[in-house]
């Protein structure tokens, strides 16, 4: 288990507030969404932290963070960058929801050939105009399987679900931060 | 069209249509045709009465079953670990090089196709490979090149040598159940001069156990199925040999059927079942025809049919039933299944077979080998069988005996002989290993060697797999779990996914990728797989990582890569069809090689 280091003191002398960053990489934002059903209960959390990279922020670097919530699948070479990217900087990184954690919907296309995929997307699909598989270097290349983050850098926890409750995230957040074991109540980890 | 249409009709008359038959159906099919083609999906669901997709749901389940056509001669090399070890890969290549085809597509001109499939139980005879459900025995280079020329000669396969197709019974050493064989008959005598309960009685006695791996106490299985109020109640033999490196039923198959078939009589008579099955694994198919000619035999001489023997009442027959290819279908309630013409997914247990069993009926499931000893038991009594054997384990034992020894085959002991003694007479020596009980067995290192082969101490249904110090362990471990990767039903998720899992970390340790995160997480994969698994193939499927881990760590060791984490795939390797497609070769259509990425906040050790 990664345990939480003690906060650091700043210039000031304060203690600082641990940071968080969080990102959506192949999955729906329905992750994000539930993150943000812990309602008025943000308020305790921005007291308790400091919101570094974050479609919340919109700050789109991540710098130094103590934890990485990652939401979402590997599916193309930006997701690659972006997951590395927050390894480098974030002591600890959380898969959170089913994508990250098996590759989750969009990994239903690793049953087909990637050729297939984008035949069917760009080429036959209805209503298609000009149909041409797009090859703007501007956009990230696909991988030819959909991943899930623990196969491409190393993952602290997995917080399952499609998606994670808003309690599920609150809960091991608080504890997480409180320096204490993550465990959970059965009703936030069963799922039928 | 209309001659396929013509053939299912026809078939299906024959059997009157009745839905239990499907899989039998499709197996004819697919023999016929190499595949089952859509309008045969088409008959077989109106006839029938059942839903398209169920039929192609049992199609899908099955290996042996194939929705696209695989060609005049279909073609499936024996991959278990054996048969590696016998160099069938290099036969593999060179068969697909002189056929001018890639492993498991058919050929253009639909000719032939060449795949692998588990262990077809030819190991002291290997490599082998089945083409259109017949063995092919003793394969090597000379073989290989005489069959890719009658393929490309078109040679229908009744006129290829017939020493191609020979299988030895190859017994090496036998004891008291394969030295003489019973007087046909003479088992069923047994039983009306002594009555049931005092045959049961002797069964009991005699401290028989299935022979078919778990060892239940044969006399009290019998009397709970006797017990079980019901107007039907059936006998099934289980001759699915499923087990990679098993090959003992086979012998027992070709040269003891008869014995066979006087014990599941026997156990007819006892618990009054009228009718009883043989499900015979589709690898064996080459069996069935002289099992056919046993069964009628013995119709024609009144030891099956219509009171037997002459005794008013006593009404039995025997069916034989081919597998497709699948091993979970040796599991006793998916091979009820199986026989019902369904998927061979495992049921919930309990109930157990012995009450609700084929057609929810009262059934009895025994082991091919356990027949065989019932009827001697019978005939010959308890004393005669207790006579040898350990205390918890009475009588012998057939072990099928292949791998890295002088003389594989079969090797009949009594219970409680030691592996060294084993090893000893088949000639194996410097041998670093044994992997007891196959695929789901474990795996004995030299310095356990004195252990015994027994209920108490190294239960087995037969596989006895010999590997000396110049092999390679973790090509087993990964042979084995591909192979479990591959037979998962694929019906609960610890099993599914976990053998799946397992496999990749294989894979991965294997190319020397793998960290010592990789092993933790395959330690912990392992008792989530023995834990939550809903059947026996699920519980078992982790034992050869898990046995190995622990007895010889070293073949992970020497291979780790020496960083705290490793992707589990080549990323830029992933890119590469991306590229194709997209014709980009820029900075961005590649990811580069990070090593020292993932220092931050992790856990070493
Ligand atoms: C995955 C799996 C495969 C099995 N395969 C076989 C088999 O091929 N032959 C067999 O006799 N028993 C097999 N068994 C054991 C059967 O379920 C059952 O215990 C046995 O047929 C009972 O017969 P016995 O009491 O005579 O041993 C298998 C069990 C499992 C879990
Ligand atoms: S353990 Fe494996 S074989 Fe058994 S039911 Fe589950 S998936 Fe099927």
């Amino acid at each position: 288990m990664t345990e939480m280091t003690d906060n650091t003191v700043n210039e000031s002398g304060e203690k600082q507030k641990p940071r968080i960053a969080t990102a959506a990489l192949c999955g729906c934002f329905g992750c994000h969404m539930s993150f943000l059903d812990i309602d008025e209960r943000i308020l305790q959390l921005v007291e308790l932290v400091e919101f570094d990279r974050s479609p919340i922020t919109d700050i789109k670097e991540v710098g130094p963070c103590d934890i990485g919530l990652i939401e979402g699948g590997v599916a193309n070479a930006e997701n690659v960058e972006v997951l590395r990217d927050f390894r480098r900087h974030c002591k600890i990184l959380v898969a959170v929801g089913a994508c990250a954690v098996n590759g989750g919907v969009p990994a239903m296309r690793n049953q087909f050939e990637l050729k297939e995929c984008l035949v069917e997307a760009y080429i036959n699909g209805i209503g298609v105009e000009n149909p041409q598989i797009p090859d703007d270097p501007e956009i990230p290349l696909l991988l030819d399987k959909v991943h899930p983050v623990h196969e491409v850098v190393k993952i602290d926890y997995f917080l399952p679900g499609c998606p994670p409750s808003a309690d599920t995230l609150w809960t091991f957040l608080n504890e997480i931060l409180a320096g204490e074991e993550i465990t959970f109540p059965y009703s936030l980890i069963h799922y039928d | 069209m209309k001659n396929i249409e013509n053939f299912v009709s026809e078939l299906l008359s024959a059997t009157e249509n009745a839905p239990e038959l499907l899989l039998q159906d499709l197996c004819a099919i697919q023999q016929r045709y190499s595949y089952i083609p859509e309008n045969a999906v088409e008959i077989l669901a109106s006839k029938l009465n059942l839903p398209a997709v169920q039929i192609y749901g049992v199609i899908d389940f099955y290996s042996f079953l194939h929705r696209k056509a695989r060609g005049t001669f279909d073609i499936l090399f024996s991959d278990n670990i054996t048969d590696r070890m016998l160099g069938n890969q290099s036969l593999i290549d060179s068969l697909c090089e002189k056929l001018d085809i890639e492993p498991g597509t058919p050929r253009i001109d639909g000719r032939v196709t060449v795949s692998v499939t588990s262990c077809t139980g030819i190991c002291d005879q290997g490599p082998a490979l089945l083409v259109n459900g017949m063995t092919v025995s003793g394969l090597n280079e000379e073989r290989i090149s005489k069959i890719a020329e009658l393929i490309e000669e078109d040679t229908p396969l009744s006129d290829w040598p017939a020493s191609f197709f020979v299988v030895e019974d190859n017994i090496q050493r036998s004891d008291i159940l394969l030295d003489d064989k019973i007087i046909n008959g003479s088992a069923i005598e047994s039983l009306q001069k002594n009555g049931s309960d005092a045959l049961l009685e002797i069964l009991e006695q005699s401290g028989l156990r299935g022979r078919g791996g778990a060892g239940f106490k044969t006399a009290l299985k019998w009397r709970f199925c006797r017990d079980t109020d019901s107007d039907q109640h059936y006998v099934v033999c289980n001759a699915d040999e499923g087990e990679p490196g098993t090959f003992k039923d086979r012998i027992l198959l070709n040269s003891y059927a008869d014995n066979v078939c006087e014990g599941m009589t026997l156990c007819a008579g006892i618990i009054g079942a009228k009718k009883g099955y043989i499900y015979l694994r589709g690898e064996y198919r080459y069996l069935l025809d002289d099992l056919e000619q046993t069964l009628q035999k013995r119709r024609d001489a009144n030891l099956l049919g219509k009171n037997i023997c002459g005794h008013e009442g006593f009404d039995f027959d025997i069916d034989i039933h081919l597998g497709a290819g699948a091993y979970i279908c040796g599991e006793e309630s998916s091979l009820i299944e199986s026989l019902e013409g369904k998927r061979g997914i495992p049921r919930k247990r309990p109930p157990f077979p012995v009450t609700n069993g084929f057609c929810n009926q009262p059934t009895v499931v025994n082991n091919v080998e356990t027949f065989v000893a019932a009827a001697k038991i019978a005939v010959f009594g308890a004393d005669w069988y207790g006579s040898v054997g350990s205390s918890e384990s009475t009588g012998t034992k057939l072990l099928s005996i292949s791998g890295d020894c002088a003389r594989p085959g079969i090797y009949e002991y009594p219970f409680g002989v030691s592996i060294e003694q084993v090893l000893e007479d088949c000639g194996a020596h410097d041998t670093q290993a044994v992997q007891v009980a196959g695929a789901a067995g474990s795996t004995v290192p030299a310095q356990e060697f004195h252990r015994s082969i027994a209920f108490e101490d190294l239960s087995t249904g037969g596989s006895f797999m010999i590997f000396n110090q110049q092999r390679d362990m973790l090509e087993m471990v990964q042979n084995f779990c591909h192979f479990f990767c591959h037979e998962s039903c694929g019906f609960c998720t610890p099993c599914r996914v976990g053998g799946a899992l397992m496999k990749d970390l294989v894979d991965k340790v294997m190319v020397g990728h793998a960290t010592h995160n990789d092993l933790k997480e395959m330690e912990n994969i392992g008792q989530i797989m023995q834990q939550n698994s809903h059947c026996g193939l699920g519980v078992t499927a982790p034992k050869p990582v898990l046995d190995t881990l622990e007895k010889f760590p070293q073949i992970y060791m020497q291979r780790l890569a020496n960083r705290g984490f490793e992707p589990a795939f080549d990323l830029d390797a992933a890119l590469e069809e991306s590229r194709q497609i997209t014709g980009r070769d820029d900075a961005e259509a590649h990811i580069e090689y990070e090593p020292l990425l993932n220092t931050a906040g992790q856990d070493e050790s």
